[in-house]
C-alpha cells in the first residue's frame, strides 16, 4: 500500500510539472507582457522608457524565453509565485490567508453533498418508479441545472432580506470579537449556512443522480438475488450486501467533484463576500493582477490533482479488487 | 404513425406554428413591416423569417397531407432503419419532446427578438418616472434601475447567451472529436503525448481556466466562445477516443485499410460516423453547460459586458438592486435555469433513444 500511495505520487509530478508549464504558456499567450499590465496598472501617467527597461531587468523579463520558464518552474517549485501588483506583498501570502476560507466552504459542502445526496439517491433506488423516486429523480435534474449563483441570491433574498434568518454576506458578524467561544464557533456556523447549501445542493444532485444509477447497477447483479433467494430481509439485503458495493464507485467521484466545487465557489464566493481564493481570483482579474491570477488557478489545479490522487488511494484501499500494482484482477 | 386520422401530430405542430406566427404579426404588424425601412440586418432577417414562416408551414401542411394520402394508396411493408427506431424512440420519451419544445420556443424568440420586445433593450427613457418598476402588463418582468424594459433585455439577452451556448458547444465538440478520435486511432506515442496534455487540462477547475483567459484577453463575445469551447472539450477527447479504440480493432475498419483507404478518411468516413452517438449526447448536455458558464462569467462582469445585455450580466445588476427589486435577478435565473434543463433533458432522451443500453452503462 505504501508503494502504491509512493507511485501515485510520483506520477503526480509530471502532472503538476505541466500545470506549470501551460500556466507559463497562457502567461506569454497573452497580449502584451506582464509588465505592460503592470505599467497600466500602477499609472496613469507616462512611464520614463528607461525606467520600464529597468523594470524589465528586475523582474527578468529581458531575458529569453527558455530561461524565463527554468526560473519560473524553479519559484513555483519553492511556493514563489511572485508579487501581487495590487497588493504589493507575496502572492504566495496573499493566498495563503484565503485558501482556509475556500477550503472551510468546500469540504463543508462536500459533507452536506455526501450527506444528502447518498441519502436520496438511496431511497429512489430503493423506491424505484414510485413517486418518490420520480420526486427525487426531477427534483435532482432541476437542482443540477439551477444556476449557484442565483439560488445564492434568491435564498438570501428570501431568508435575509424577508425573513432575516440568516447573514447577507460576511463570514463573521461585527461584534464577533466580543462573543465567547461557543458563541463564535455558531456565528461562523450562521454564516456558513447559506453558502454551504447553495455551493453542496447542486453537486448533491448530481451525487443523487449517481448513487441511484450504481445503486440500481448492483441491485440488479447476481449476488443481491443469492441473497434475496435465502431469504434476507430486504433492509439486510440492501445495507449489507448492495449499498457497500455500490458505494465504491461513489469514491471516485468525490475527486471530480472537487474541481466543480472549486469553480462554484468562485461564484458563490462573490454572491455571500466570501474572502475565499475564489474571491481573491475574480477580483485580480478585475484589477489586472497577473501574479495573482496566474497563482490562484494553479494552486485550484494542485488542489484538484491532490483531491483525485486521494480518491484513487480511498478507492485502492476500499476495493481489494484494485491491486497496488495498478493491474485489475477481473 | 399510421392513419390516427387526420390532424396527427406533425400537422397540429405546423398548425400550432402558424396560429402563433398569425398572432405575432396581427400583434406586431406595424414592427414587422417597419423593420424593411430600417438598415439593421438582424431586423430585417426577423421579419422576413415571420413573412416566410407561415407560407412555409402551409406549404408543409400540403405536402405532408399529401404524403400521408399516396402512403394510405398502397402501404407497403417498410423496414426500419437504425435511426428511424431512434426517433420513434426519442419522440415516445414525453420529457424531451417537451425539452424540446422549450428549446425551439426561446430560440425562436432570440431569432424574433426585435418583434417580440417591446421595448429597446439599452433604451433609457425617462429614468426617475419609469425606474425600478415591479412587473405589469407593459413591463412583464419588470423596469432596471435605469428604467428599462426588463423583458425586452430577457428577450435580447437570450440571442446573447443561446447562441454563445451553441457556438461553444460547437467548437469544444468539433475539437473534442477531432483531437480524441486522432488519438484513438494512431495509438502509441501520439496517443500518449496528446491523452497527457488531456490530462493535464482536465486538472484545472474549467471554470477558473476560462476565468484565467477571459481576464487576460479582455473577450468581446467571439473571443468569449472560443475560450469557452476550448476549455471544455477534454471530456469529449476522452470518450471519443476510447470509442475509437475500440471501434478500429472491428472488421469493417480492417476492410477499409485493406483496400488502401488513407487515414484521414477512415477517421472522417468510418470512425466519427460510427461514434457520434455519445457525441450528441454530450453536446446537448454541453450547450446547457456553456450557457451556465457564460452566465456566470458575466455575472462576475468578465463575460458580456453592460449594455450589452446577457442572463448572467442581469442577474449581477439585480443583486445591486436586491433590496429594492427583487424582479431584476429573479426572471433572468428563471430562464436560465428552464434552458439548462431543457438541455440535460434533451440530452436524457438522446441517450436513451440512441443506444439505450449500452449509452446508460457506459456514460451514467
Amino acid at each position: 500500500m505504501g508503494r502504491y500511495i509512493l507511485k501515485r505520487l510520483l506520477q503526480a509530478i509530471p502532472l503538476l510539472a505541466g500545470i506549470a508549464t501551460i500556466t507559463f504558456v497562457m502567461v506569454h499567450l497573452a497580449p502584451g507582457d506582464p509588465m505592460d499590465m503592470y505599467i497600466e496598472q500602477r499609472s496613469q501617467r507616462e512611464f520614463d522608457p528607461e525606467v520600464i527597461e529597468l523594470l524589465r531587468k528586475k523582474h527578468g523579463l529581458d531575458q529569453p524565453l527558455p530561461v524565463q520558464y527554468v526560473k519560473w518552474i524553479g519559484n513555483v517549485a519553492r511556493g514563489d509565485f511572485g508579487e501581487s501588483f495590487r497588493y504589493r506583498r507575496p502572492v504566495a501570502t496573499l493566498i495563503a490567508e484565503r485558501v482556509p476560507y475556500t477550503l472551510q466552504l468546500t469540504a463543508l459542502a462536500l459533507f452536506f453533498d455526501a450527506l444528502i445526496g447518498m441519502t436520496l439517491g438511496i431511497l429512489s433506488a430503493v423506491k424505484q418508479y414510485s413517486r418518490t423516486d420520480r420526486i427525487i429523480t426531477v427534483g435532482s435534474l432541476v437542482m443540477y441545472a439551477i444556476p449557484g449563483f442565483w439560488l445564492g441570491i434568491m435564498l438570501v433574498l428570501v431568508f435575509s432580506v424577508n425573513l432575516g434568518w440568516f447573514p447577507t454576506s460576511q463570514t463573521r458578524s461585527l461584534d464577533y470579537e466580543l462573543l465567547s467561544a461557543p458563541e463564535k464557533l455558531l456565528d461562523r456556523l450562521w454564516h456558513l449556512a447559506l453558502p454551504v447549501f447553495v455551493l453542496g445542493v447542486a453537486s448533491a444532485a448530481g451525487t443523487a443522480r449517481f448513487m441511484r444509477n450504481k445503486l440500481l447497477d448492483v441491485l440488479s447483479e447476481e449476488y443481491v438475488l443469492a441473497a434475496r433467494a435465502r431469504g434476507l430481509s430486504e433492509r439486510a439485503v440492501i445495507l449489507h450486501h448492495a449499498l457497500r458495493n455500490a458505494l465504491i464507485p461513489i469514491v471516485t467521484i468525490y475527486g471530480l467533484a472537487l474541481p466543480f466545487l472549486l469553480g462554484g465557489a468562485v461564484l458563490i464566493e462573490k454572491v455571500f463576500a466570501w474572502p475565499g481564493m475564489g474571491l481573491l481570483a475574480v477580483d485580480a482579474i478585475g484589477a489586472r493582477d497577473y501574479p495573482v491570477i496566474l497563482a490562484t488557478s494553479m494552486i485550484a489545479a494542485v488542489l484538484v490533482v491532490l483531491g483525485n490522487l486521494v480518491a484513487d488511494v480511498t478507492y485502492a484501499l476500499v476495493d481489494p479488487r484494485v491491486s497496488y500494482g495498478g493491474k485489475r484482477l477481473a | 404513425m399510421a392513419a390516427s386520422g387526420w390532424p396527427d401530430r406533425r400537422a397540429a405542430h405546423a398548425l400550432a406554428f402558424a396560429a402563433a406566427m398569425v398572432l405575432l404579426l396581427t400583434w406586431r404588424h406595424e414592427r414587422v413591416f417597419a423593420a424593411f425601412a430600417t438598415p439593421h440586418v438582424d431586423r430585417w432577417a426577423a421579419s422576413l423569417f415571420v413573412l416566410l414562416a407561415l407560407p412555409a408551414s402551409v406549404a408543409l401542411l400540403i405536402y405532408d397531407a399529401r404524403r400521408r394520402r399516396n402512403q394510405q394508396a398502397r402501404p407497403a411493408a417498410q423496414g426500419r432503419s437504425l435511426l428511424q427506431l431512434a426517433w420513434r424512440r426519442f419522440t415516445a420519451n414525453r420529457l424531451a419532446i417537451a425539452a424540446v419544445y422549450v428549446i425551439a420556443v426561446f430560440y425562436l424568440v432570440a431569432l424574433m427578438a426585435p418583434i417580440i420586445a417591446g421595448y429597446d433593450p439599452s433604451a433609457l427613457e425617462d429614468v426617475l418616472a419609469t425606474r425600478y418598476q415591479p412587473p405589469s402588463w407593459a413591463h412583464p418582468f419588470g423596469t432596471d434601475e435605469f428604467g428599462r424594459d426588463l423583458f425586452s433585455r430577457a428577450v435580447y439577452g437570450a440571442r446573447v447567451s443561446l447562441s454563445i451556448g451553441l457556438l461553444a458547444m460547437l467548437v469544444a465538440v468539433f475539437v473534442g472529436t477531432l483531437y480524441g478520435a486522432i488519438a484513438g486511432y494512431f495509438s502509441g506515442l501520439v496517443d500518449n503525448a496528446l491523452m497527457r496534455l488531456v490530462d493535464v487540462l482536465i486538472a484545472f477547475p474549467t471554470f477558473f481556466l476560462m476565468l484565467m483567459l477571459v481576464g487576460m484577453f479582455e473577450a468581446g463575445i467571439v473571443v468569449l466562445v472560443f475560450i469557452l469551447g476550448l476549455t471544455s472539450w477534454t471530456s469529449t477527447a476522452r470518450f471519443v477516443r476510447g470509442e475509437i479504440l475500440s471501434l478500429k480493432e472491428r472488421e469493417f475498419i480492417e476492410g477499409a485499410r485493406a483496400i488502401g483507404l488513407p487515414a484521414h478518411l477512415i477517421i472522417a468516413r468510418h470512425l466519427i460516423p460510427n461514434a457520434i452517438a455519445p457525441v450528441l449526447v454530450s453536446a446537448a448536455f454541453m450547450v446547457g453547460g456553456m450557457i451556465g458558464a457564460e452566465a456566470g462569467l458575466s455575472f462576475l462582469g468578465i463575460g458580456i459586458r453592460p449594455p450589452t445585455p446577457s442572463w448572467g450580466n442581469m442577474i449581477s445588476a439585480g443583486q445591486d438592486a436586491l433590496f429594492v427589486a427583487w424582479w431584476i435577478a429573479f426572471f433572468p435565473g428563471c430562464l436560465l435555469a428552464l434552458t439548462i434543463t431543457a438541455f440535460s433533458l434533451l440530452s436524457d432522451g438522446l441517450r436513451d433513444a440512441l443506444d439505450p443500453k449500452t449509452l446508460m452503462r457506459k456514460y451514467l
